[in-house]
């Protein structure tokens, strides 16, 4: 198992964090994983993305030029990133704002109307963690619960008292997940 | 203890503390400011000296003064800061106190970019500084060895009263991994003998660079080089795989050399005999064991994020015995595994050929 996985989105959409979530999740899974970041003269608003690579064995690369797994999390990382998912990959978009549709047919499109569904829980930071429920639900290699624990583990002290919302919705993405890809 | 997910930075500076760290000075840059960033809390935290210097240079003069005075110290920066730190370096290897000097390597030349790079391997291994010397240079390539190497940079140091560099580059600095720190060491509790702390009650030390006859400046020199001859007898280190039926040799250090490896996966996969060197020392450059490897392979392909630096290493290593050729990226990119890929396929193609034997 060797999976690479890219997010991508604005500056301040929770890009590294859902990153990081994915990272802290693998490890404690007792997996090999990697992340790294684009670093440097990004901010708000401009654009940022981060690499996760899980596998059971040692990991040579942390960045690859095709990643199975594409977290699209605005129109410029969609237009960018859309032609890169590997073969047989996932290509999730927020599709609250992305308003492109995938021409490719050799992947699996996973559009969730993620900002929206944050914005029924009553905050709009909690894109990316719905973003995450949704994605990790339709991968399959790591349990739902490994996040749930990772975001128990790792949000930041400031953020303790949004614990419940988070859990909220990264079964909200779950949920969507589960409901466009029933299982037979 | 138990495996934490670690950022580069903040694990060498965690590590380094754990080391024993009692003094850092330092300079931001990117991508090595998390370092100075974790100090900056850690070591107040400890009850410490964190100092952020008003320059690189003033930086390297300062752990000159503390490294004088017997105290556990680094510095740490990024290519553009480390030239600035050259003159610093010099003074420091020819007063035989030791320190640590930590490199995250970026693009360059001049001010270049923050993207990772290994275009200082000329810089880091041939002086660091002018004069005839050389510091010893430890090389990660994740983030478990850039904290085992920061620990062992600080007993280096200590052992040879030397320089030590640890040569990493933006990735190993900005990645995160899961990765084990070392436990908390006490702060040495006595200074070395040599140090500078006061001469009451005895003989005073003295610690200078300057040596105004030239024979007495030779007989130093000679000192210095007869310490660098057991160090290169001592301290050669590599990581080796699937070096035993291997025909093509990989060789690279750090981040390529971590590349490197998955592309040696991938080749195997496809039933090429390749294997794996990859320096954890760049000086001493693991010479030896090339040298013996380079008796049962066919050729070598060093892989390098610079136009071809380290390869002088490999040449010289090699002494003609099996041609060298060379895959690299510089200005900050980063090969990727299939890239290295392609190059091996095209190495081992001209090797067979010219051997007169079936691809």
């Amino acid at each position: 198992m060797h999976q690479s996985f890219l997010l991508a989105g604005f500056g301040g959409q929770g890009v590294m964090f859902a990153g990081q979530l994915l990272a802290y999740a693998a490890m404690d899974e007792g997996l090999e994983v990697t992340w790294i970041p684009s670093y440097g003269p990004e901010m708000r608003g401009g654009t940022a993305h981060c690499y996760v690579v899980i596998s059971d064995k040692k990991i040579g690369s942390p960045i690859v030029n095709n990643p199975d797994v594409v977290l699209a999390f605005n129109n410029p990382s969609f237009t960018k990133y859309e032609y890169l998912v590997a073969t047989g990959g996932l290509l999730a978009s927020n599709a609250s704002l992305i308003t492109q549709q995938s021409q490719r047919a050799d992947i699996t499109h996973l559009p969730v109307p993620a900002t929206d569904i944050a914005d029924e829980i009553g905050n709009l930071r909690l894109m990316n963690v719905i973003m995450l429920g949704a994605v990790v639900t339709a991968h399959g290699v790591l349990p739902l619960n490994s996040i749930k624990r990772a975001l128990e583990g790792h949000l930041p002290a400031h953020r303790r008292d949004m614990l419940a919302d988070n859990y909220t919705a990264l079964e909200r993405g779950a949920a969507f997940t589960s409901e466009l890809f029933p299982v037979k | 203890m138990a495996k934490e997910l670690l950022k580069g930075n903040v694990a060498i500076a965690e590590a380094a503390l754990r080391a024993g760290l009692e003094a850092y000075f330092g300079y931001p840059i990117t991508p090595q400011t998390e370092l100075l960033e974790h100090l900056s809390r850690r070591m107040i935290q400890l009850n410490r000296v964190f100092l952020q210097a008003e320059s690189e240079v003033a930086s390297i003069n300062m752990v000159y003064g503390a490294a004088s005075a017997g105290v556990r110290t680094m510095t740490s920066s990024s290519s553009p800061g480390i030239s600035l730190m050259q003159e610093g370096f010099s003074y420091i290897a020819a007063s035989d106190v030791p320190c640590v000097v930590v490199d995250i390597m970026r693009g360059g030349p001049g001010l270049g970019n923050i993207q990772p790079s290994q275009g200082d391997y000329f810089q880091v291994t041939r002086s660091a500084g002018h004069g005839d010397y050389h510091p010893i240079v430890l090389a990660p390539a994740s983030v478990q060895e850039a904290i085992d190497f920061t620990v062992l940079a600080f007993d280096l140091a200590d052992k040879y009263r030397h320089l030590v560099m640890v040569a990493a580059d933006g990735q190993i600095g900005q990645m995160m991994e899961p990765a084990e720190l070392p436990p908390m060491r006490p702060i040495r509790a006595e200074r070395p003998e040599w140090a500078l702390t006061g001469a009451k009650d005895r003989e005073k030390n003295i610690i200078t660079s300057l040596f105004m006859q030239p024979e007495e400046e030779e007989a130093f020199n000679q000192q210095i080089q007869a310490r660098l001859k057991v160090i290169k007898k001592n301290e050669q280190r590599w990581y080796e795989y699937l070096t035993e039926d291997a025909d093509l040799l990989v060789i690279g250090f750090g981040t390529a050399g971590r590349i490197a490896y998955s592309a040696v996966e991938a080749a195997r996969e496809k039933g090429l005999k390749v294997g794996l060197l990859r320096p954890q020392t760049l000086w001493p450059f693991p010479e030896d064991r090339l040298s013996e490897l380079a008796d049962q392979i066919r050729g070598c392909l060093v892989v390098e994020m610079n136009a071809g630096q380290m390869i002088d290493d490999v040449r010289l290593a090699v002494s003609g015995q099996v041609p060298v050729s060379f895959y690299g990226r510089m200005g900050g990119m980063i090969p990727m595994p299939d890239d290295i890929l392609t190059a091996i396929e095209e190495t081992l193609t001209r090797l067979y050929s010219a051997a007169g034997l079936p691809i």
